[in-house]
């Protein structure tokens, strides 16, 4: 048993964990700071919503599906200069964090207006009703009664972006997806890919399990 | 207190205009309960949003109080809507915020209250409506009728001087409906409320509404007192209406006629005439005979009525007619 583990070092794999937590968890704050809004944006402006605008919806939503588009590895590498001048490096876990930022903030955004459009339209017109300025309605009514969907759209983002940072190898950025491409794949050292693979299973495990607890707890069904 | 003056209310659609209302003159009274009856896609649901500009008029004028509030906007707008409650068919409570929450909600909003103000009210609210015991639960651990009574509290909650009610109860049991048309009908009371209700339900009008007004494809084809177009019904769908809510087949109608030899009649007794033996001495004295085809005795409001059809036979049949007339009951001839 203790042969085909030869070569794992757990002093690595564990600082290759960390890695993985803090690119993911970084970036996620991030992604949340500036995806909620763009989402709630897009919901206003969009087709008989309270504040249609259909030019500015058709132009911020083409921007988001570009963004969505462009295949992550090759974001990570057209980025390199926007990430230098951004964290002053495009090297390690904080070179890592903008690439996943600009991957995820659109994705965000998006799951954020579909659980906004679920929100039954009757609410909205009571809340309306009883003198709420648009900005009241957004704090006090949508997103309190989105916060389910919400809280399961962050659970699939982050778990997105833990096979998303598997590719920070590629800038050093490390984290366990790294460790098991270089290690694991590229020099045929299965025992360290087996481990690498079953901690990330484990991760995006815990990240659901956490995400469906909360989404049960505020939804008041 | 609430006008309505040549109000029309289009929409575009795919380039052209539909019309939804069409040349809509009302005026509901101060503290009145006000009906609006129509079936689904007469109208009524964009006539109430109108009042609390949810829905604004293609053209036209509505007045509050002689305000006119057709073009507020912003500020004014938003207090306005302050003053005027509005409670919906689904209720629509927020689901995330438990039943104290939703009452508070819209004094939240407003701004306008201090704290204990906010939790004396909601204490107060509930407990009007009989909720006291539920403040801390969640709407979806609720009835129907309990969630309405949340909705009646919150709209409530910021003291209106209207009430909007759109098809309040009919997502409820009858037996529900009832309670909750017998508390709308307290409020108004008590609080001097002034309630527009609109409904498809015939027995809600009849149970609380002073005077209706009939919507037919956008238009207002009949209005009055709540009596009035009960039992003297004019027009093809008030009349319509009245025959679903009592349960009355034309066809059958007719066809029982066809078996009773006689001068067919319809009878309307209001107020305590309802309850006079009229019917036997006027039998009596004029010798004719009857015999009743179909009736009913009820209440409009607080008023006790009676209608009932039937057919005289033999003796002096104009004689038992004047008399009829005269006792202050009205008489429709159906059949000479």
């Amino acid at each position: 048993m203790s042969d085909f583990f030869v070569n794992i070092r757990w002093d690595e794999i564990g600082v290759a964990t960390w890695d993985t937590v803090l690119m993911v968890g970084g970036s996620m704050f991030f992604i949340v700071l500036l995806g909620l809004p763009l989402g709630v944006l897009l919901f206003l402006t969009g087709k008989r919503q309270l504040l249609e605008q259909n030019t500015f919806y058709a132009v911020l939503s083409f921007v988001v599906n570009v963004l969505r588009s462009i295949p992550f590895i090759i974001l990570l590498i057209v980025m390199i200069p926007v990430t230098v001048l951004l964290v002053g490096t495009s090297l390690g876990v904080r070179g890592v964090i903008p690439p996943l930022v600009a991957a995820g903030t659109p994705f965000f955004a998006r799951l954020v207006e579909t659980s906004l459009r679920e929100v039954d339209r009757g609410i909205i017109e009571a809340t309306q009703a009883m003198g709420a300025s648009t900005w009241q309605i957004v704090m006090g009514a949508l997103l309190p009664e989105a916060r389910p969907g919400i809280i399961a759209g962050i659970t699939v983002t982050a778990i997105t972006l833990v096979s998303y940072a598997a590719m920070a190898g590629v800038v050093g950025g490390g984290g366990l997806g790294d460790l098991a491409i270089r290690y694991g794949y590229q020099r045929f050292q299965t025992d360290v890919m087996l481990v690498t693979v079953v901690l990330l299973v484990v991760f995006v495990q815990l990240l659901q399990m956490l995400g469906d607890r909360l989404v049960l707890y505020f939804s008041r069904r | 207190m609430i006008e309505f003056e040549d109000v029309q209310k289009s929409y575009r659609v795919e380039g052209r205009d539909v019309p939804a209302l069409r040349d809509i003159n009302l005026e509901v009274r101060a503290g009145e309960v006000f009906g609006v009856i129509g079936h689904s896609g007469a109208g009524k649901s964009t006539l109430l949003r109108l009042i609390n500009l949810i829905e604004r008029p293609s053209s036209g004028r509505i007045r509050i109080d002689g305000d006119d509030i057709t073009d507020s906007r912003g500020g004014e707008l938003m207090a306005l809507r302050r003053g005027i409650g509005m409670i919906f068919q689904h209720f629509n409570l927020l689901s995330s915020k438990t039943v104290a929450e939703n009452v508070r909600f819209p004094m939240k909003l407003a701004g306008t209250y201090s704290r204990d103000q906010m939790q004396q009210r909601v204490d107060h609210l509930l407990d009007r409506v009989g909720l006291a015991d539920q403040a801390n639960k969640f709407p979806a651990q609720l009835s129907g009728g309990q969630k309405q009574r949340v909705g009646i509290a919150r709209a409530l909650a910021c003291e209106p001087r209207i009430l909007l009610c759109d098809e309040a109860t009919s997502a409820l049991d009858p037996q529900t409906t009832q309670s909750v048309l017998r508390l709308l009908g307290d409020i108004n009371r008590e609080l001097g409320l002034t309630i527009v209700l609109i409904t498809h339900e015939m027995d809600a009008i009849r149970t609380i509404c002073d005077r209706v007004a009939v919507l037919d494809a956008g238009e207002v084809v009949e209005q009055g007192t709540a009596a009035q177009v009960f039992l003297h019904p004019r027009h093809r769908t008030t009349q319509r209406f009245v025959f679903e809510t009592e349960h009355i087949d034309e066809d059958e109608l007719h066809d029982d006629f066809a078996h009773v030899p006689g001068r067919v009649l319809r009878l309307t007794f209001q107020g305590e005439a309802t309850y006079t033996p009229m019917l036997g001495d006027i039998a009596r004295r004029t010798g004719v005979d009857y015999s009743i085809l179909n009736g009913r005795i009820d209440h409009i409001k607080d008023t006790p009525y009676g209608q009932i059809t039937l057919s005289l036979i033999g003796g002096d049949t104009d004689g038992a007619e004047q008399a009829l007339h005269g006792a202050g009951v009205s008489v429709e001839v159906l059949r000479p």
